[in-house]
């Protein structure tokens, strides 16, 4: 029987905000456990939240970018548990009135996929298992940062539309400047509930949900796996069981945590600590005047204006690090064309040998506008350019010093190029005489002698020009 | 010792006068309290050390003429132990936070601090405010000091039995279903609790937020005033407090009760009521007309239903709000536990007394799937419609006039085996905070066995002004000024 996978995802993103959400603690990451703290985010007895307005404008701001509707009336309620990473043993969050509702994002094949809603929400500590013999301790610095729970409708069919999803929406995250999104240091996180139904049925099946992924690549191996599991289960007969599990990554299998009937009843209610947020059309109108031109937007604009293919502003746009190179350099140096390629194929090349990410990036853009201007002016060969790129992306050299140094810079004078010319066909008899006699691959060999001679830097052109005009003569 | 009969604002006036030094009065204090506190036990702790240094400070700023114009400048208070006080422990009457010692103040004890007054040390209440007789402390009952055969109600038992004492002649409590009018009615001193949002919230331990209220009591309406003027006032630490726009002194001593109208709500002396409480309401009626009011009854049927729905949101927000005493921070922690359930369970167990676990019990059960619209949804539509009586009172009537409780002062043990009819107690209080009204608490006659009898003066939201300058008129009349 054919199966298809019908996915929901919770992401969770950390917001770029200087302080936390009810208090004025650094969201700085790291630091020694328990010194971004207060008596606020630490839940001390008596202490009372203030909301970071910041974080307000942060949603609305997401929430326009996923063409969101914005809740004028906003309330927070309170989800009750007791963990030890959670001081108050409970977080304040958004149940009933979340700030923005029926949004969607677009994918690169034009299918949308459904925002459900947003909320704000404060994050939790983290606890340390292995810092002492002892036992556990708990550090509270990530306590009260702010967080955004972006919830889609169940669109999903497959892994990589997931996958391309997070994409898109880390680049919106980031080109509205929401969030930094650093999946390793866990500023995005995603809850995968995934079900399993016979393809073309339209009711539902039962969902597992996996919670806390970190990483794309792990999200795609989940999802998959998570698909054979239940497939194979309903393929046999059986039925699913609605339940939270563990993926476990290195072992690249998931195993149950806890069934439904463990599920936690969260009790939530209003928090009465926080009056209701009203929000109203002119502070929206103010948000949407200052947003930043959003992907889809560059997107369209470099095809249409810059004639860069679909497939590159695809890769461009995917990415805030790569949109501010490709805009600086291609500024500085007047060619986005060249640069697009440049970035498409030397620097994704680059950062993908390196294992990098582009927020990774470390070279001056101006050096590699330098190159480019170079490369146009027929200064230097594009092997050369392509070269020089790999130290500026390494080891930051100056690309114009690096050049004269090494002699990279391109021969054009036909009198530096004879004397070389004459030299090849003194020390190569036989290949000469090959030549003359009709063996034409013959001058391909000496070509090659010369350009081996000249390290590359001559046009091709011209020394195959040289060549013929001495030997044919 | 005789009771000390001076004012809170005479005191001040003694001491900013040059008659008196600060450490002359927080010594007269201290040996007040040291007299009596066997026989009452008002305080869980003094704090001397810190209240003669305070004292000395305060001394040098009256003495360079800062607090010339403070009139509470000088005046020892106590302070209900569920406020922060920065390194002086803030037990709230539990085992649970025997050994807490706050890194912060509440903005009360800020505020007091700058107004000139010397915290003499944190008063005696029910479990965590949880009470109405101040019988829950794990630090033992607070005596009544007008019979210390009875209570002296709660759960600011402590802070009503001090100034009925003479060991302050100013304390802060906190009412969240009429904690502070109850005890002032069952002690025979004033008690104001203050409009929601009047008194920053911030570091008062919450016990029910959206129902919590700090506010002073004192021998009179005009202590109260100076005290509440002294600390009201919007905080950006407490996002539920309001800006004021506050009146003087001298408009409290000024209020005049001519053409004032006064409601009754008659089921506010409907079934239930001692008869000699109810004779004692309607006395104070007639002497409000005398002084100038007109005072009529009229029916507000919903007063049946305050009681649960008071239980309810109160319960509800408990359970949350004491959720973070779970071993692993601070305050109790219980020994040896098996595994991180076993810390919960056990530290819940053995560091909170019954009544708390009663209330954390009820709140869980309101909250949870299944039951949250039956009750605490109810309960939130049962709220705004009192809220609605209310206000339709007040299109009528400047001001309401019931009495506290429907009882005086019962016997120490008498309401601990029966929770309920406690509970039942707090009919004619509990209201009002579900309203977030101003409400007034002041001694209106004795009952045969000499014990006091209150009333309560309710105003319009952020009216203390009328409430208390009727309640100043009052406990002036027929006396010079």
């Amino acid at each position: 029987m054919a199966y298809e996978m019908v996915i929901g995802l919770e992401v969770h993103t950390e917001l770029a905000t200087k302080t936390k959400i009810f208090c004025s603690c650094p969201t700085q990451f790291g630091g020694e456990p328990n010194t971004h703290v207060c008596e606020v985010c630490s839940g001390m007895p008596g202490t009372l939240p203030v909301l970071n307005k910041k974080v307000v404008e942060y949603a609305i701001r997401t929430g326009l970018a996923t063409h969101c509707n914005i809740t004028r009336l906003n309330k927070f309620d309170r989800k009750n548990y007791f963990y030890p990473d959670l001081p108050k043993a409970y977080q304040i969050s958004q149940l009933y009135l979340p700030i923005c509702t029926e949004g969607y994002v677009e994918l690169t094949g034009g299918k949308k996929i459904r925002i459900k809603e947003i909320h704000m929400e404060e994050d939790a500590g983290k606890l340390l298992h292995d810092a002492t013999p002892d036992g556990t301790l708990a550090d509270y610095n990530r306590c009260g940062v702010p967080l955004l729970e972006i919830v889609s409708e169940p669109d999903f069919r497959s892994a990589e539309e997931v996958v391309d999803y997070i994409e898109k929406l880390r680049a919106i995250l980031q080109f509205t400047g929401v969030s930094d999104c650093k999946m390793q240091e866990g500023s995005l996180r995603a809850d995968i509930n995934l079900s399993v139904r016979e393809k073309g049925s339209d009711t539902l099946g039962v969902r597992t949900e996996m919670k806390n992924m970190n990483s794309l690549r792990a999200i795609a191996r989940a999802i998959n796996s998570e698909f054979e599991r239940q497939a194979e289960i309903l393929e046999d007969g059986g039925k699913v069981i609605q339940e939270t599990r563990r993926w476990d990554d290195a072992k690249g299998e998931s195993s149950g945590m806890r069934s439904k009937e463990d599920a936690q009843d969260y009790k939530y209610f209003p928090e009465p600590d926080l009056p209701p947020i009203v929000i109203t059309d002119e502070q929206i109108e103010a948000i949407r005047a200052q947003m930043p031109e959003l992907p889809e937007d560059k997107k369209r604009r470099y095809m249409e204006e810059l004639g860069l293919p679909e497939y590159d502003t695809g890769i461009l746009t995917g990415s805030v690090a790569l949109v501010e190179l490709f805009e600086t350099v291609s500024e500085l140096c007047g060619d986005a064309k060249t640069t697009s390629n440049f970035i498409m194929g030397d620097v994704m090349r680059l950062l993908k040998d390196a294992g990098k990410q582009p927020e990774e990036m470390d070279f001056d853009p101006a050096a590699l506008a330098t190159l480019i201007k170079l490369l146009n002016g027929k200064k230097i060969s594009r092997q050369t350019a392509r070269k020089v790129f790999e130290k500026v992306f390494s080891d930051h050299i100056d690309p114009e010093q690096y050049i004269k140094e090494n002699k990279l810079e391109i021969v054009t004078d036909t009198g530096a190029i004879k004397p070389v010319v004459e030299k090849v066909i003194a020390a190569n008899e036989k290949s000469v005489n090959e030549y003359k006699g009709g063996k034409t691959q013959a001058l391909q060999y000496l070509i090659g002698q010369c350009m081996r001679e000249l390290r590359g830097q001559a046009p091709a052109q011209e020394v195959t020009k040289m060549l013929r005009e001495l030997l044919d003569n | 010792m005789e009771r000390n009969t001076l004012s809170a604002i005479e005191l001040s006036a003694k001491i900013r006068a040059g008659e008196l030094t600060v450490k002359q009065a927080l010594d007269d204090a201290y040996a007040r309290i040291e007299a009596q506190e066997p026989k009452y036990n008002c305080y869980i702790s003094l704090c001397k050390e810190e209240a003669y240094r305070a004292a000395e400070e305060v001394q040098a700023r009256i003495d360079s003429g800062e607090l010339k114009d403070a009139p509470l400048a000088g005046v020892p208070v106590g302070i209900k132990d569920n406020m922060c006080t920065k390194g002086v422990r803030t037990t709230c009457a539990s085992k649970m936070l025997e050994n807490f010692i706050p890194p912060y103040d509440a903005t009360v004890i800020r505020k007091v601090q700058e107004a000139g007054m010397v915290i003499t040390g944190k008063l005696n209440m029910d479990e965590f405010a949880m009470g109405s007789t101040t019988e829950t402390s794990h630090f033992g009952a607070t005596k009544n000091p007008c019979d210390p055969t009875r209570v002296p109600g709660g759960s600011s038992g402590g802070a009503a039995a001090a100034v009925a004492a003479g060991e302050n002649l100013l304390t802060l409590g906190s009412d969240t279903g009429g904690s502070i009018r109850q005890p002032a009615s069952f002690c025979g001193v004033t008690g104001l609790k203050p409009t929601y949002g009047a008194v920053s919230r911030y570091g008062l331990v919450a016990y029910a937020s959206s129902l919590d209220q700090i506010g002073p009591l004192a021998n009179s309406a005009r202590d109260c005033a100076a005290a509440f003027l002294a600390i009201c006032g919007r905080d950006e630490k407490d996002s539920t407090s309001m800006d004021y726009t506050k009146f003087t002194l001298a408009d409290v001593e000024s209020y005049d009760l001519a053409g004032k109208v006064i409601g009754i709500p008659s089921d506010y002396l409907g079934e239930g009521i001692d008869p000699e409480v109810k004779q004692a309401i309607l006395n104070a009626a007639r002497q409000f007309e005398a002084l100038g009011a007109r005072v009529e009854e009229f029916a507000m049927p919903i007063v049946k239903y305050a009681v649960p729905t008071y239980y309810i949101i109160a319960s509800a927000e408990a359970c949350s709000n004491l959720s973070r005493y779970d071993g692993i921070k601070y305050g109790y922690s219980a020994p040896n536990p098996a595994n991180l359930r076993d810390v919960y369970v056990k530290t819940r167990s053995e560091g909170f007394g019954m009544e708390v676990k009663r209330r954390i019990m009820l709140g869980n059960f309101v909250l949870s799937s299944g039951y949250y619209d039956a009750y605490y949804n109810k309960a939130l539509k049962a709220k705004k419609l009192i809220q609605q009586s209310f206000f339709d009172a007040f299109q009528k009537y400047d001001m309401l006039l019931g009495p506290v409780a429907p009882t005086t002062a019962l016997k120490i043990g008498e309401s601990l085996s029966d929770p309920l009819k406690m509970y039942l107690g707090d009919i004619y209080t509990v209201m009002i905070n579900l309203a977030g009204l101003p409400s007034v608490s002041l001694p209106c006659g004795q009952s045969g066995e000499n014990l006091p009898i209150g009333m309560q003066l309710i105003g319009k939201p952020f009216d203390e002004q009328s409430i208390l300058g009727a309640a100043h008129r009052y406990q002036t009349d027929g006396r010079a000024e």
